[in-house]
């Protein structure tokens, strides 16, 4: 359903109630940012010198290695989560039950706990265990534990929403479930799943900042580092174009997913999607 | 397994601020949420472009992200408060943008027909929103909102990166405290996490069984 349903076309009258409508509101907005920056320019967060600062040269070159480690650690992540989501969704769609049962509860377990104390468990756990773990394997192993599960069943509500009549023609010119599943059913899911696999790996990018916390030096952590070098008052201009940043990066994969989802539900006539709490979490 | 036992006390203290935390924080973003969406669905452009371009913005950023704004820049500006509070104002105004999608597309799922019969008896715009597509949205809306507070409450975990003592942080401070034991300590965590999320999830899965059921 469109919004435009819920209101007529407005007449003469309904039309001035808009204007006065929107009026109000850009003064309503207008009003709290001005609040905002009134009380930013009091502080002075608005000295050019400050402001200056993103133009030097090796502050430019910080942030750049902070997006690049970001990067890395997020597309490592992403492509080890893919296995293992492959592999949790095949199990639990297996219709053995020693395999089905414990893929659906690896599932359940490491969605139902937050993916901070998943990496802590990696970067503290296994020193505990005796073996050493590098911040960097620390974030990338916590992320794939959490993101495997969820992209798992990304696989798996694919698989389900192809036609059931694709799995009974598979079998009825003899292939089996496995081959029935790797030569008929996943290529065409792989196209539906698509844009709930690039929003993934939105959430993703997004959660490598938990990197700051056991602190790997991404983008988040590189930030920090240069605000406690020269100190608090240059934080309004790093985390803003930090945020900036973010921003760029992921607005433009959401925006490629949302093309995705459009072309795929155009052409394929649906698409599996990220469902709101996933990409909150 | 000992050191569990021996600081059950101390699990008990992180439940309960993790508890306060996702309860103080759920409620505000919710009532933050609901008003963004309807500003998304209203027909006056200023308030519709505003509430997209704020789920834009937060849907794109981290939210440890959040975090740093209000713990960081915030007192730059002579803004101090406690943590405890800056926790909950970096949940809630993260968690809003999710709140709002969740209610927006729940009041896109109910039917067009019901929309247009509405108008064809001369309801206005709140009046069709009011007493005809939000009391069946809020039906299909229940089951995205469980999860999206599920979602919450594991992500009020980062907020022992800033200094509040919930459950992880008394998690990791526990963890240090007992070398011997990090993985039973940690476990116990977990444990206290799949608690609330694991029934949450159960809850909000059924709902939406029986709704597919009703429909």
């Amino acid at each position: 359903m469109t919004e435009a349903v819920l209101y007529d076309a407005a007449g003469p009258r309904g039309r001035r109630r808009i204007v006065v409508g929107s009026v109000v509101g850009l003064l309503a907005v207008a009003a709290v940012v001005a609040v905002a920056l009134g009380r930013m320019a009091a502080k002075g967060a608005f000295e050019a010198e400050l402001w200056r600062l993103l133009t030097q040269a090796n502050v430019q070159r910080l942030l750049a290695r902070g997006l690049a480690a970001t990067l890395r650690a997020a597309l490592l992540a992403m492509a080890l989560s893919m296995a293992v989501g492959a592999l949790l969704a095949v199990g639990r769609l297996s219709h053995r039950a020693w395999l089905a049962r414990p893929a659906g509860a690896w599932v359940e377990l490491f969605r139902g706990v937050p993916l901070l104390l998943l990496i802590l468990f990696v970067f503290l756990g296994l020193p505990a265990v005796g073996v050493t773990v590098s911040t960097f394997w620390a974030l990338v192993l916590g992320l794939t534990l959490y993101n495997g599960a969820v992209i798992g069943e990304i696989f798996r509500a694919g698989i389900l929403s192809l036609p059931r009549g694709q799995t009974e023609a598979a079998y009825a010119i003899g292939l089996r479930r496995g081959q029935a599943l790797r030569l008929v059913l996943l290529p065409q899911a792989v196209r539906l799943m698509l844009p709930a696999l690039v929003s993934q790996l939105v959430t993703l990018l997004k959660d490598t900042s938990l990197g700051f916390v056991i602190g790997y030096a991404e983008l988040l952590r590189s930030g920090r580092n240069a605000v406690e070098f020269l100190g608090g008052r240059y934080s309004i201009p790093i985390y803003t174009a930090i945020a900036v940043i973010y921003i760029a990066v992921n607005g433009s994969l959401s925006f490629l997913a949302r093309w995705l989802d459009r072309r795929a539900r155009r052409r394929y006539g649906g698409a599996v999607r990220q469902s709101t709490a996933d990409e909150a979490a | 397994m000992g050191a569990v036992v021996d600081n059950l006390d101390a699990y008990r203290q992180g439940f309960v601020t993790t508890l306060a935390l996702t309860a103080l924080s759920s409620v505000l973003a919710l009532a933050l949420g609901t008003l963004l969406a309807a500003m998304r669905v209203s027909p006056v452009p200023t308030l519709r472009g505003a509430g997209a371009a704020y789920v834009e913005v937060v849907r794109n950023t981290p939210l440890t992200v959040a975090f740093f704004f209000v713990v960081f820049v915030l007192p730059q500006l002579d803004i101090r408060l406690s943590f405890f509070v800056f926790a909950v104002i970096a949940v809630t105004v993260y968690h809003a943008a999710f709140f709002c999608e969740a209610v927006r597309s729940g009041i896109n799922a109910v039917g067009v027909g019901q929309a247009e019969a509405a108008r064809s008896i001369g309801l206005t715009f709140t009046q069709t929103l009011r007493l005809v597509v939000l009391p069946q949205a809020f039906r299909t809306v229940v089951p995205p909102l469980i999860n999206v507070v599920i979602a919450l409450t594991k992500n009020t975990s980062i907020a022992a990166a800033f200094g509040v003592l919930e459950l992880t942080a008394v998690g990791t401070r526990l963890a240090n405290a007992n070398s011997d034991a990090v993985i039973a300590i940690l476990v116990g965590v977990a444990v206290c996490y799949l608690l609330l999320t694991l029934p949450s999830g159960w809850l909000a899965g059924r709902l939406e069984r029986r709704l597919l059921v009703a429909r």
